[in-house]
């Protein structure tokens, strides 16, 4: 077998793709395949073919082909801006289109690919100044962003070439040149801590599994991402699949592995069919397989679907779940650095660290570090979403600022109706169900591993969710809550029983039965389930509840001891009643009322009969003259 | 100075060693920490957390809070057991149990030894504050088997059941399922106990801290007999019961209570109290004869031994191919039944069917294996009533008798005699021993020397002895628990191992820690009640099964004269049974319409082997619905993993299906079955 030539790969690329007049990439992450993005391609392929237009939907070079040319009408993994989906970009002017549908495709391709001029009813309209912006570096979303794994994010993932032409492989070439030694210590330099939460230092778990001795070590990846809105691994799968293999080698070499295990849960249907098509790819290419860039040295990789259990993220739950063992974590130590799949020294790294790494070696530590504080080196992404006007998946440096993220990227914060008010910013729950609510004061908080963990939240694996002012933060804490009671596996008593009283207590709360030893006990049993639980998930499962309790007390308090919900989001406290002032006794209410529960005579204020009251709101919305108080 | 290995747990210095956790430190400190999940015999498991301690940081770094059930041991430790946030959470979590339990404590089976009032009343746990289980959300209680209850709604799902069943039986048969709060301890498919190849060994309640997990109770039915006038109650009592009944009267662990037994069992009502040790010794006259046979012929070796019910079903289920191996001679209990049966009513003067067998046992797979079709005559088993040592204990409890005051009384003859061979049968390794007692007899024709064959003793979990015989060499191994017997019979199957006779029993260190013993067994009071055997066969008047006269009088009187007789196969023997289907996953090809029908399964293994089952449900079908039988057949097709095709009707089984006669045989045994329904 010849020895790849990275360069001569992409140099053949490049060829290939010279004489292209245009490239339009339709973003082919799942969020805008839900929207119908790929009948817009369809349609723009059927569009262009009809006027005539030479039309290539995927590239398939054949040795001294000739260039392609006209159109190529590519797909990509997700650009992250799925609120606006689905995306159409239009190379080379940059040109971004949101919301397009099918039918959009014929006046896309007669305006802008004939005619070249923009069709305004699809440019992004920007949430602040209301203005149209038709390219994508006018779009704030982006450009506050700095992409650096996502970067590679409107590449087309199922081309291996393309990947190659980006300097794909080119870092794991390099690793193979190495020892083991340079290769963690590279990693170790660069300072890059682990993505998947608890933010280890990678290179130092790669030379700890270096330093386990055995005849068989793997390298697993951890793509169980489990956290209800976050799906910045799904993205990296999905759209830059190749940049994960790279990693997993790479770490390969560093521990002495051949052998890597993808861990990604079935329902990230495309993601595992990227990254097995991407793993299909790569063996044929040779950058998988036996003396690889003719090192000697031999790495695998297989990929295999989880069932969908949030625990399974946790590590050793998830090596058991490999192994074909129900997923429970089991005690550490052992580590999987000395004992982990089927017994062996393992390294199990997030999908996000993986993707990362291949950077890391082709550019060095240094250039890594150029980014991001001292101690949390490189960018993160996260899931931005709730009250914000944009949002999507985003990469920020670490030691951006919570301010940055969500006025600028995120665009500011929005009432329930939609409107961007400065001021209505509340709270960000970050880290997911393991990560806590933070109020406004840290808004200027530079955020990476270490300066969270005061405020009581963590990193996480990256969920950031946005709330205004309207929203009831104790529902919210209920509802991770009820998440990480479902989805506790069950092994450990501190979590199983306790977050289910917890939940039972929220109940209480959130219904109004709770007294003030409700309170007490809800604290009393969340600080015993953080001590005592088995895992991290146990451990952190009240996080959401502690966070809340410290920095809105006075809304449970509220709910408590007024039996009032401030917010009026917890139903079964409302108390709603008309004000005889405002009532001028037209009845449409009482026409309203599903349940009969409002009775008057015309003309005179009507009355609500609290009994009958199933708080549903109809008379609130129906009300012309703002009646109705107390829902 | 030696480098003695130290740590300090509360601020005393503790010395340690080859302890596997800082758990069996601490304990050995005598600071009993409560645990769920914690067993020194099971692999750690690490979910009660009721074992949390603080460590010290050392070189600055903070204190941690460990599991100490799953934390090595290393040298200079700084150990404090208990801290205020320690202690809280403990309390938690116990009250957390408490609260999501079904709390009818006073009537529970394990109300005296239950390992969760024990521990809220270590803790001080006073109140519940959370929300407790609610009477209408009770799951229901599994009565499926026979043999074990399981009553998930005091489950505190430490998983002890399950890692004693996978990791001793080697079988796991239950295990954990659902998520979170809901999850539950269960078998396969959510299937009862009674479905699945769970082998009623009972290892799961043995170690189970609560009364989810119990053996099944039969107390009522033997209340019942004893109440009822026209009945005649008698009892047997296994070996190993009596070095254990006393001990909730505080005697030691392997203290002989059997007088004392007898007498309250005369107290209870029981008209005859007789001795299992009895048939024992029978058990030795029938299969060291059938051992001496084949070991001459060189036919079927190795012999495996057939006193365990638990390890026949085992047998049975995984290595069907090794059945012609096993024994076919009954267990004790089996024989005793049988011997009771046939022979008492004369001698008593009642009618068989007024005559109820008992039966005491340290055992809940006796319970199955009492109510096996093939050891019932006329519907009615031969030994009616199989009750475990706990039981009576209960039993005894209930009249208000002390135990341990009474005044010992002996076992009523003839069934009631017993040398030391019988009585050894309670400890892994008196089968073996008490057989070589009496083969090696009988082939030297010289008088033993020493009657004891130390090597089958003990708790090893592999016993491995060779005699010199002018017969030959005989290679003998002994074996407790599954997962052992497992990796014998892998290691004779592969040739890597020759034996010649081999017992097993299911339980560790035999019977004497069967799953029907007092509750709360460790290494230590096993040993003690297997030493409590030794000095009971030491102490009888004779130790060789072979001299037990009374024996040998019910041979000449009623079994044919002598072991291996016509007579003696009819009554001490028995066949197996191939159960090595898939349970549940059957496929009904026939449904009769009759009341009665007769079950047909064919099991074949669909992977290597499609076309046998579709052969056999077509060769089958045609011969019922020619033969007119249609109406009175169920036939099923089940699947194996494992290569045994097996046809089986009713109770009688045809394997070899690939030989030309077996279509002959399963029509003949159609015949017969069909007949026997419609007589």
């Amino acid at each position: 077998m010849s020895l790849i030539n990275l360069e001569a790969i992409a140099e053949q690329y490049k060829k290939s793709v010279s004489k292209l007049q245009r490239r339009i990439i339709v973003c082919g992450g799942t969020g805008c395949i839900a929207n119908g993005s790929l009948k817009v391609r369809a349609a723009l392929q059927a569009e262009l073919e009809a006027r005539g237009q030479h039309t290539t939907v995927e590239l398939d070079e054949e040795e001294g082909a000739e260039p392609f040319e006209g159109t190529y009408l590519s797909k990509s993994g997700c650009q992250g801006f799925c609120q606006q989906g689905p995306l159409v970009r239009i190379e080379p002017e940059g040109i971004f289109y949101c919301h397009v549908k099918p039918e959009d495709a014929s006046e896309i391709v007669e305006k802008t690919l004939l005619n070249g001029e923009i069709v305004e009813r699809l440019t992004y309209l920007d949430p602040k100044t209301k203005q149209r912006r038709p390219h994508e570096n006018e779009v704030e979303f982006y450009t506050k962003q700095t992409r650096v794994l996502l970067k590679n994010c409107t590449i087309e993932p199922e081309n291996v070439q393309e990947y190659v032409a980006n300097g794909g492989y080119v870092g794991a070439r390099k690793a193979l040149a190495m020892t083991p030694e340079e290769v963690y210590q590279i990693v170790l330099d660069s300072g890059i801590r682990g993505r998947g939460g608890a933010g280890f230092p990678t290179g130092l778990k790669w030379k700890f599994t270096l330093a386990s001795q055995s005849d068989k070590k793997y390298v697993v990846c951890n793509g169980d991402e489990g956290d209800p809105g976050a799906f910045m691994d799904r993205s990296v799968m999905e759209g830059n699949p190749h940049a994960v293999i790279e990693g997993m080698m790479i770490a390969g070499k560093a521990i002495g592995a051949d052998e890597g295990v993808v861990y990604v849960r079935a329902e990230y249907p495309l993601a595992v069919r990227r990254m097995q098509r991407a793993v299909e790819d790569a063996n044929k290419l040779g950058v998988l397989g036996e003396n690889i860039f003719g090192t000697g040295f031999n790495f695998q990789v297989r990929i295999m679907e989880g069932a969908g259990a949030f625990v399974c993220g946790e590590e050793t739950a998830l090596l058991a779940s490999v192994e074909g063992k129900r997923g429970m974590p089991t005690p550490k130590p052992p580590f999987p650095a000395q004992k982990g799949l089927y017994g062996k020294p393992t390294v199990i790294n997030n999908v996000e660290t993986l993707g990362q790494i291949p950077y890391i070696l082709r550019e060095g530590a240094a250039k890594y570090r150029e980014v991001g504080p001292e101690n949390s080196p490189g960018t993160k992404t996260f899931a931005l979403t709730g009250h914000v006007a944009n949002t999507g998946l985003i990469e920020v440096p670490f030691g951006a600022t919570l301010r940055d993220i969500v006025y600028d990227i995120g665009g500011g914060v929005i009432d329930n109706d939609g409107n961007i008010t400065d001021d209505d910013f509340k709270a960000v729950q970050i880290g997911g169900p393991s990560g806590g609510c933070l109020t406004p004061e840290v808004l200027d908080l530079k955020l990476d591993f270490d300066s969270l963990k005061p405020t009581g939240a963590i990193v996480g694996s990256g969920g950031l969710v946005v709330m205004n002012k309207q929203t009831c933060m104790v529902r919210i804490a209920r509802f991770f809550m009820q998440f990480t009671q479902n989805e506790s596996c069950g092994k450990c008593v501190p979590c199983r029983e306790g977050t289910k009283q917890m939940l039972a207590l929220m109940d209480d709360i959130i219904e109004g039965r709770a007294t003030g030893e409700t309170l007490e006990l809800l604290e009393e049993t969340a600080k015993a389930v953080q001590l005592g639980s088995l895992c991290a998930l146990g451990k952190t499962a009240p996080n959401p509840v502690l966070s809340t309790l410290k920095n809105f007390r006075e809304e449970y308090e509220a709910h408590v001891f007024k039996k009032i919900c401030p917010t009026g989001e917890c139903k079964a406290l409302a108390r709603p009643e008309i004000d005889p002032e405002k009532c001028k006794g037209c009845a449409m209410c009482a026409k309203k009322c599903p349940v009969g529960a409002i009775s008057g005579e015309l003309k005179k204020p009507h009355s609500i009969d609290a009994d009958k009251c199933i708080k549903c709101g109809a008379c609130k919305s129906t009300c012309k003259f703002g009646a109705v108080k107390g829902l | 100075m030696t480098d003695k290995k130290i740590l300090t747990v509360n601020g005393r210095e503790v010395e340690f060693d080859s302890e596997r956790n800082l758990l069996e430190v601490i304990r050995k400190a005598g600071v009993e920490i409560p645990t769920f999940c914690y067993h020194s015999h099971l692999s750690v498991y690490g979910a009660c957390r009721l074992c949390l301690v603080e460590v010290e940081g050392q070189n600055g770094r903070p204190n941690m809070i460990m599991a100490a059930c799953s934390t090595a041991p290393a040298q200079g430790m700084v150990i404090r057991t208990e801290t205020k946030d320690i202690r809280a959470m403990r309390k938690i979590a116990v009250e957390l149990l408490l609260a999501n339990h079904d709390m009818d404590c006073p009537t529970c089976v394990r109300s005296e030894n239950c390992k969760l009032q024990a521990v809220a009343r270590q803790l001080g746990v006073e109140k519940i504050r959370y929300k407790r289980l609610q009477k209408e959300n009770l799951k229901p209680v599994d009565t499926s088997s026979p043999s074990i209850q399981h009553d998930p709604n005091k489950c505190v799902l430490c998983g002890d059941c399950v890692r004693a069943c996978t990791e001793i039986q080697g079988i796991g048969a239950i295990h954990f399922s659902k998520r979170g709060s809901n999850a539950e301890v269960l078998p396969a498919f959510g299937q009862g106990l009674g479905d699945v190849e769970c082998v009623n060994c009972g290892q799961c309640a043995a170690v189970c801290p609560t009364g989810a997990l119990v053996p099944k109770q039969d107390r009522d039915r033997v209340w019942d007999a004893l109440y009822d006038k026209s009945k005649t109650v008698v009892v047997e009592v296994a070996p190993a019961v009596r070095f254990a009944v006393g001990e909730a009267w505080g005697a030691k662990p392997g203290e002989n209570y059997s007088g004392k037994l007898v007498a309250a069992l005369k107290l209870m009502g029981f008209k005859h109290v007789y001795d299992t040790c009895f048939t024992a010794d029978m058990t030795i006259f029938e299969e060291a004869t059938e051992f001496i046979d084949r070991f001459t012929k060189k036919e079927n070796l190795p012999l495996f031994t057939s006193c365990c019910p638990a390890w026949v079903k085992y047998c049975e289920t995984y290595y069907p191919e090794m059945l012609p191996n096993v024994s076919s001679c009954r267990s004790p209990q089996g024989m005793f039944g049988s011997v009771a049966k046939n022979v008492l009513p004369e001698q008593l003067g009642c009618k068989r069917e007024d005559l109820v067998v008992v039966s005491i046992m340290p055992c809940t797979a006796k319970k199955f294996e009492a109510q096996l079709p093939k050891f019932k005559v006329n519907g009615v088993p031969e030994t009616d009533i199989v009750i475990t040592t706990s039981e009576v204990q209960r039993m005894i409890g209930s009249l208000g008798i002390k135990l341990n005051e009474l005044e010992p009384e002996a076992f009523d003859m003839p069934l009631g005699f017993a040398t030391g061979g019988g009585i050894i049968f309670g400890a892994s390794g008196g089968v073996m021993e008490a057989a070589l007692r009496y083969a090696v007899e009988k082939v030297t024709g010289q008088p033993l020397k020493s009657v004891d064959f130390k090597a089958v003793r003990g708790m090893d979990a592999i016993k491995e002895a060779t005699l010199s015989t002018p017969a030959g060499d005989v290679s003998v191994a002994v074996v407790h628990g599954l997962a052992n017997a497992k990796k014998v019979i892998e290691r004779v199957k592969s040739g890597e191992k020759h034996y010649d006779f081999i017992e097993v029993m299911a339980c560790p260190g035999g019977c004497i820690s069967g799953g029907g013993q007092p509750h709360g067994v460790t290494d230590a009071i096993r040993r003690q009640r297997q030493a409590g055997t030794y000095v009971a066969d030491k102490a009888a008047q004779l130790q060789k099964s072979q001299d037990n006269h009374w024996v040998e009088e019910c041979y000449k009187e009623h079994i044919g004269g002598g072991p291996g007789s016509h007579r003696a196969h009819e009554i001490l023997h028995t066949s197996y049974q191939n159960r090595s289907q898939i349970f549940d996953a059957k496929i009904p090809a026939m449904r009769g319409s009759d009341a009665k029908r007769v079950p047909i399964v064919i099991t074949v293994n669909a992977e290597t082997n499609p076309e046998l089952g579709e052969k056999y449900v077509n060769l089958i079908s045609d011969y019922v619905t020619a033969k007119g039988y249609a109406s009175a057949i169920d036939l099923d097709v089940a699947f194996t993993s494992r290569e045994h095709e097996v046809v089986v009707i009713d109770t009688v089984s045809v394997d070899d299906l690939a030989c030309e006669s077996a279509l002959a045989r399963i029509q003949t045994a159609i015949d017969d079955a069909v007949a026997l329904l419609r007589a």
